[in-house]
């Protein structure tokens, strides 16, 4: 399993603050991302947004990046700290 | 040479953020930056509430202060953001440095603050007399990392 966590504005937007999605092979974070978006028009429309952050394993990555069975995902919109 | 990172949402002192800096006599300069609940310029702002990745908020700020040691002789590095909801003028964030010498401290000081703005996982919703809203991302953040690349 993958664990997929949502932050902040898109947290609210989905109403989801964490997902569980299967993964039996390695995957690219924008594989996983389509798979998301194909849930319903809402997360489709909520996931498309084009400064989406993402972070594997608490680090930030690109969306070219891979995951792994036990990966932690995290999608969130651009940070607003400090 | 040591690093310490908080995400609280307990107040913190600056006086006694101060003395922990400048514990060693090997460093002459000690540099510090509060970050504050700014008012807004067309609406009431009753309070703001700070989202965050645990974990991952924690392990961002420390690499920022890795980072900033690798560029700069520093000495002691403090960074504590809090979190939770904040009203105007409440403390935000702290960034200290102590060095040898000041141009280090100012420098590290203004590069951990553009690092994390643009790095560490916080979100700011502001609770104000128009509504409520997340607050977006400015583009003069993004333009202040480019001036250490």
């Amino acid at each position: 399993m993958i664990k997929v966590l949502f932050f902040a504005a898109l947290r609210e937007q989905l109403g989801c603050e964490q997902y569980l999605l299967s993964c039996d092979a390695s995957l690219s974070i924008d594989a996983v991302l389509q798979q998301l978006k194909a849930r319903t028009p809402l997360w489709q429309q909520a996931l498309s947004r084009g400064d989406l952050l993402c972070a594997l394993n608490q680090q930030l990555v690109p969306l070219s990046a891979s995951v792994q069975d036990g990966d932690e995902l995290a999608f969130f919109p651009p940070v607003t700290g400090g | 040479m040591s690093i310490f990172v908080a995400v609280q949402n307990a107040d913190f002192c600056l006086a006694d953020e101060y003395d922990r800096l400048r514990q060693d006599a090997h460093f002459g300069a000690v540099v510090t930056f509060s970050g504050l609940v700014r008012e807004l310029s067309d609406h009431t702002l009753y309070s703001m509430t700070l989202e965050h990745y645990p974990g991952m908020t924690e392990q961002a700020l420390t690499d920022i202060a890795a980072l900033a040691k690798q560029r700069w002789q520093l000495g002691s590095v403090r960074i504590i953001h809090r979190v939770g909801t904040l009203k105007p003028n409440e403390q935000i964030v702290f960034v200290g440095i102590a060095s040898a010498h000041r141009a280090a401290a100012f420098n590290a000081c203004e590069f951990i603050m553009d690092y994390l703005k643009n790095r560490a996982p916080f979100w700011k919703k502001e609770h104000t007399s128009n509504g409520d809203y997340w607050v977006a991302a400015k583009d003069s953040d993004h333009q202040a990392l480019a001036r250490w690349e």
